[in-house]
């Protein structure tokens, strides 16, 4: 018998014994897991899972990791704060947790989603969430609801929950769960974040607390609310909110807050240029708030049949300011492109956007730039100078938004008749002709 | 003596209320991309929050078409927070809060992505 062979025998005797051995542990975890006759109220496994936070004292020790168990934690968005909120709550212990996405996974998403990985785009959010959870902590029941939250669903939701915690990314939805949350009488554990910034807060704490409508009775303009794919956003800076959220979260399930030392508050995280947290102290509830004040209006009849507009109340932008005559496909561009010299091509986007990947032979002027020379041909001169009041203007953007915004400009206020902009601008360029540029 | 008392009257026209005034969650965009600036407010009857948002908008926001980001009917506009020494200005007064020496005053977006 040769040597390896010696070896690999030795190695599976061992394997064999490791594994008698681990057999009769989880045997006898499992008949001490829950039963009556069990002296204990954890599985020995959990035991140790937990010790290292159990015996943290600010924790409370078995008493709140038993709360921890028992309660029921629903979090909507497996994004950018739900990524890292989500597996610091399933390793706490946290007994069931629902997650409300009904997003896939894109490659954009990956630097900040980091449950998500490479091999999973195109899967559901909730799902990829789900496959790294288990796996992290079998111990926990880890619930997908492949939906979008809207007012139909949420309530039918909710109602199984103990804790919300809202990691979504517009208006609409932070209102629609803030209400539904007071109705259902849950608090909710909202966070926020763009840039390098986060925003975090606790609403609805023990239905005596603040609602998001005490905080925000009007909505922001649409024209004012920036997303993630927009403003862009930093990793870590959403991360560490996120992180933030999970601990807030189980100072909820365990009675750290209490309705005696419970403040409003708001937090504020940035990222740069030297990282700082401030605690803001907040508004209590509004008595004239229309949701949770003395005389709401907002309650699960009005929700549920319909009659709060959240799209109306929150309104949304209105791009298409150019008539369709005004406007040109990606194919027409590259007709454009390929054809005289004297057209010109300028593209609206922001110069940092410009940077990263343009075409040739394009002047870049951001949207806000042009605005801002007020219809003022001599400073538009400065940037082309062969521009004129019959030049031929072709305009470009990201997605053919701000470059129906430019388009007007140009022809309204500089006063140059002919001006059109692409359709789905640079990124549909992208897609239907060239997928060899680089898209970001 | 009556040249004295109006020179006092003459240096209390012209006093400043130093505060220190922070854009935040974007709002920078709107002010030279500086989050913190340190004001002296002339002060002639006390400066409430109302004239801060006058010299703010006045003197401070030097494209006119960026007023609307910042005010809407005559007040803050709606989804931006504004603290007064990390105190939400509802528990303040809003626009009749008095400046004080030393205050600090913070307007911050409401943030939306996630």
């Amino acid at each position: 018998m040769s040597e390896v062979d010696a070896e690999m025998r030795a190695e599976l005797a061992a394997l064999k014994l490791e594994n008698a051995v681990l057999r009769k542990q989880l045997a006898s975890n499992n008949n001490k897991n829950g039963t009556s006759d069990s002296p204990h109220p954890l599985s020995l496994e959990e035991y140790r899972r937990y010790g290292r936070q159990m015996i943290v004292e600010d924790i409370g020790g078995l008493k709140s990791q038993l709360k921890l168990k028992a309660a029921k934690v629903l979090v909507i968005g497996a994004g950018g704060l739900g990524c890292p909120a989500l597996p610091y709550l399933t390793g706490a212990g946290v007994g069931t947790i629902g997650i409300v996405d009904n997003d896939v996974v894109d490659t954009s998403n990956l630097h900040r989603q980091v449950l998500h990985d490479s091999t999973k785009v195109g899967m559901l959010k909730c799902e990829s969430a789900k496959q790294v959870l288990n796996k992290l902590n079998p111990h926990v029941e880890i619930v997908t609801y492949p939906v979008r939250l809207d007012y139909s669903n949420a309530f039918e939701i909710f109602e199984k929950y103990d804790c919300v915690l809202d990691c979504t990314d517009t208006p609409l939805t932070r209102y629609l769960i803030s209400d539904v949350a007071v109705n259902v009488g849950i608090p909710v554990v909202s966070a926020s974040g763009v840039g390098t910034e986060g925003q975090l807060t606790i609403l609805n704490f023990q239905n005596e607390g603040p609602c998001y409508r005490c905080f925000f009775p009007t909505p922001p303009p649409p024209t004012s609310v920036s997303s993630c794919s927009e403003g862009g956003v930093i990793g870590p800076c959403i991360g560490l909110v996120g992180t933030m959220m999970a601990i807030e979260t189980i100072k909820v399930i365990i009675g750290s807050y209490t309705s005696e030392n419970f403040k409003p508050f708001l937090m504020m995280y940035s990222g740069f240029p030297q990282q700082t947290l401030r605690t803001f102290k907040m508004r209590g509830r509004q008595s004239k708030c229309l949701t949770c004040g003395d005389h709401p209006t907002i309650n699960k009849e009005a929700i549920q049949s319909g009659s709060i507009n959240y799209e109306l109340f929150c309104g949304s932008r209105n791009y298409n300011v150019c008539e369709p005559d005004e406007r040109m496909s990606v194919q027409d561009f590259e007709k454009h492109r390929e054809g005289p010299n004297d057209v010109i091509l300028l593209d609206v986007r922001p110069s940092h956007h410009y940077e990263i990947s343009h075409f040739a032979n394009t002047f870049n002027i951001p949207v806000k730039k042009l605005r801002n020379m007020d219809g003022s041909m001599a400073k538009l001169q400065d940037e082309i100078p062969r521009i004129k009041q019959d030049s031929e203007v072709v305009v470009l953007c990201r997605y053919g938004n701000d470059s129906q915004i430019a388009t007007r400009l140009l022809k309204d206020e500089f006063k140059i008749p002919n001006v059109r902009d692409v359709k789905g601008g640079f990124f549909k360029y992208i897609d239907e002709i060239d997928p060899s540029i680089p898209k970001y | 003596m009556n040249e004295l008392i109006s020179k006092d009257i003459k240096r209390n026209k012209t006093r400043m209320v130093k505060i220190k005034v922070e854009f935040l969650g974007g709002l920078d965009v709107i002010f030279n991309k500086e989050r913190v600036h340190n004001l002296n407010v002339p002060k002639e009857d006390p400066v409430t929050m109302a004239d801060l948002l006058d010299f703010i908008v006045e003197t401070m926001i030097a494209n006119k078409k960026d007023v609307e980001v910042f005010l809407e009917n005559g007040t803050v506009r709606p989804g931006i927070i504004t603290l007064i020494n990390d105190t939400d200005w509802e528990l303040e007064g809003e626009l009749e809060y008095v400046l004080e020496d030393g205050d600090i005053i913070s307007f911050t977006s409401t943030l939306h992505g996630g």
